[in-house]
């Protein structure tokens, strides 16, 4: 195991290349409002980050990442298009007995560009490869727009779509919504007793007076959404088996893109996204990256923390234990929520610089 | 001295003391009724601890107590990877109660945890915060609610009373204890089809983080027999 002190060097390394590729080097606070985190990732992230308590400020967290906070640096007035660097601790709880770091070094590139994304995201992908070469580890590649796509386009009502899109992130959610749209799944009991009331023209009556912030307008709404979800004829079953087929897609990238072709010409709606891909790979392709040997799951990047919706990679050491020595991806809509109303195209990735010192180090010289 | 921890009063050390009595270890409060001081019988190199409830998940933790008799919810509550710091030796059969979520009555559109999500979304996008539930049981909420993927609330935190910060517009559901049910219909509330998180009754818990010498695994032996329990090993 490499020592803090080796992290460290290999930090000044990466920040090196970093700065040599054109970055801006950018510092963050260690002590990040929580409720701006919160907001974005929900209770959840209460488990994976250190919460602490400022007398006046209130709730705080140890940065768990870098990403929110330079892209809120950039949104409050960075001049474009900007490539920012940084380098430094972040700290992630660990809930169950593990081996991981709680507290490790982070080396990271980002890039907000609204010319060309395609090549922005072929810079930072093969910027990585570079400078991870050396270890040989296997990069994962995936698109969480081309899932986002297909959703968009299915044939159902927009209330589904809405709640199939708000659920990407969380698989297993995502497949019960889909069957349950689907008519794979029945809807319970006491949702078809009330569906059958309205319809029949019979407002069910409450149990008690209505207390709290909710106010019957929204019940009713919501009672409407219901009746309109109940009407709507399910996502027809080869829909549903097209969006699972995708979910499952999985393979060398030339070869999903071809899969992919073949998907899109009974999905239209993920054509243009099958395109951003293989405009995408041949930019890898000038750039140097053997796409032929690079993996491409659709599925990648689903069930991690971060806010990617576009390219989404990640660079693993042989030894499955080891956490990724490198992921990164696309959060363009990050940029949205968090620049009140002002959005821009983004990309970039991480890298744990104490991981490439311990590869380094096991490593016959 | 095997150390035996139990809570401290209340009908939850009564029925303690009752569960051991019935299988022929006497349990006294030793002295005053006030003094927290405690003495066995019928069994030898056993000692009595007695603490709140509440603390006794992280007496075991740290090792300080071998037993401990506490409710099965606050040790999940208090205890990260409980299964990993303490052995459940036996569920007691008292202090019953149902860690459930609960919504006001009135929501006659939401019946399970589906439709807590599909209100939190659009409570979200109406109020311009997360649907807030209130609770003191924070980790076996989250994690019920990471289990189920609901998303788009916060919890908020509340040590008591809790069934009236939904009147008092500082929370739109809550998650808390009941056993019959009583005091969630009076405040106007219903507990979700699925909504139980944790079904809790008192239970004998052993440490496994405590040291174990010979004696103390001699008396645990003894004790395990004449509790009807399966052989039990540190």
């Amino acid at each position: 195991m490499a020592g803090k002190a080796e992290a460290r060097a290999e930090a000044a390394r990466l920040m090196q290349a970093f700065l040599d590729a054109g970055a801006r080097a950018v510092e963050a606070d260690i002590l990040q409002p929580a409720e701006t985190l919160l907001d974005l990732y929900g209770e959840d992230i209460r488990a994976r980050a250190y919460v602490t308590n400022d007398p006046l400020r209130g709730e705080m967290m140890l940065r768990p990442d870098f990403t929110v906070p330079v892209v809120q640096m950039h949104m409050a007035g960075g001049a474009e298009p900007a490539r920012y660097c940084y380098a430094g601790e972040v700290f992630r709880k660990q809930e169950r007995p593990s081996a991981r770091a709680v507290e490790y070094l982070q080396v990271g590139y980002e890039v907000f560009d609204r010319d060309d994304p395609v090549a922005a995201d072929a810079e930072v992908f093969s910027l990585f490869d570079r400078l991870l070469s050396p270890l040989g580890l296997r990069a994962i590649t995936g698109d969480i727009a081309i899932l986002t796509a297909a959703v968009r386009g299915l044939d159902t009502i927009d209330s589904r779509k809405r709640a199939l899109l708000r659920h990407v992130w969380r698989p297993r959610r995502f497949t019960r919504l889909l069957e349950r749209f689907g008519g794979l799944q029945p809807q319970p009991e006491s949702r078809q007793r009330l569906i059958a009331n309205l319809r029949a023209g019979r407002m069910p009556e409450a149990a008690a007076p209505l207390i709290g912030l909710r106010s019957r307008v929204e019940i009713e709404a919501r009672l409407a959404a219901l009746v309109e979800d109940a009407e709507a004829p399910p996502i027809p079953a080869q829909q549903v088996a097209q969006i699972e087929a995708l979910l499952n897609l999985s393979g060398k990238a030339g070869a999903a893109l071809d899969r992919l072709r073949e998907m899109a010409a009974e999905m239209p709606a993920i054509r243009a996204a099958t395109d951003r891909l293989a405009q995408r790979l041949d930019a890898l392709a000038g750039r140097g990256i053997n796409v032929d040997a690079l993996d491409f799951e659709a599925s990648h990047g689903r069930s991690t923390m971060e806010y990617y919706d576009g390219f989404v990679f990640a660079f693993h050491a042989p030894n499955p234990d080891l956490p990724p020595v490198a992921s990164g991806g696309r959060y363009d809509a990050l940029t949205a929520v968090l620049g009140q109303g002002r959005s821009i195209p983004a990309v970039g990735g991480v890298i744990r610089p104490g991981l490439v010192a311990d590869l380094k180090g096991a490593q016959p010289c | 001295m095997l150390k035996l921890g139990v809570p401290s009063k209340g009908r939850l050390m009564e029925k303690t003391f009752d569960w051991f009595g019935q299988r022929g270890v006497r349990l006294h409060k030793a002295g005053s009724e006030r003094e927290y001081a405690a003495r066995v019988e019928g069994i030898e190199g056993l000692s009595l601890v007695l603490l709140s409830a509440g603390e006794i998940p992280r007496e075991l933790a740290a090792g300080r107590i071998h037993l401990g008799v506490t409710g099965s919810d606050l040790v999940r509550e208090k205890l990260a990877d409980w299964p990993a710091q303490v052995r459940e030796l036996v569920p007691m059969g008292f202090g019953h109660a149902d860690l459930v979520i609960a919504v006001p009555a009135a929501w006659i559109d939401v019946d399970t945890l589906d439709d807590l999500d599909a209100v939190a979304a659009a409570f979200r996008a109406t109020h311009g915060h997360r649907l807030r539930i209130a609770t003191k049981y924070h980790r076996l909420v989250r994690e019920f609610l990471r289990e189920n993927g609901v998303a788009d609330y916060q919890l908020v935190d509340s040590q008591g009373a809790t069934e009236g910060t939904v009147k008092n517009l500082t929370a739109e559901a809550i998650a808390d204890i009941t056993s019959t049910g009583e005091t969630l219909r009076a405040n106007h509330l219903k507990i979700l089809a699925d909504g139980l998180v944790h079904a809790s009754q008192a239970t004998l818990f052993m440490s496994r983080n405590a040291r174990f010498g010979d004696d103390e695994t001699r008396t645990l032996s003894v004790l395990a027999r004449r509790l009807g329990l399966d052989e039990v090993r540190p």
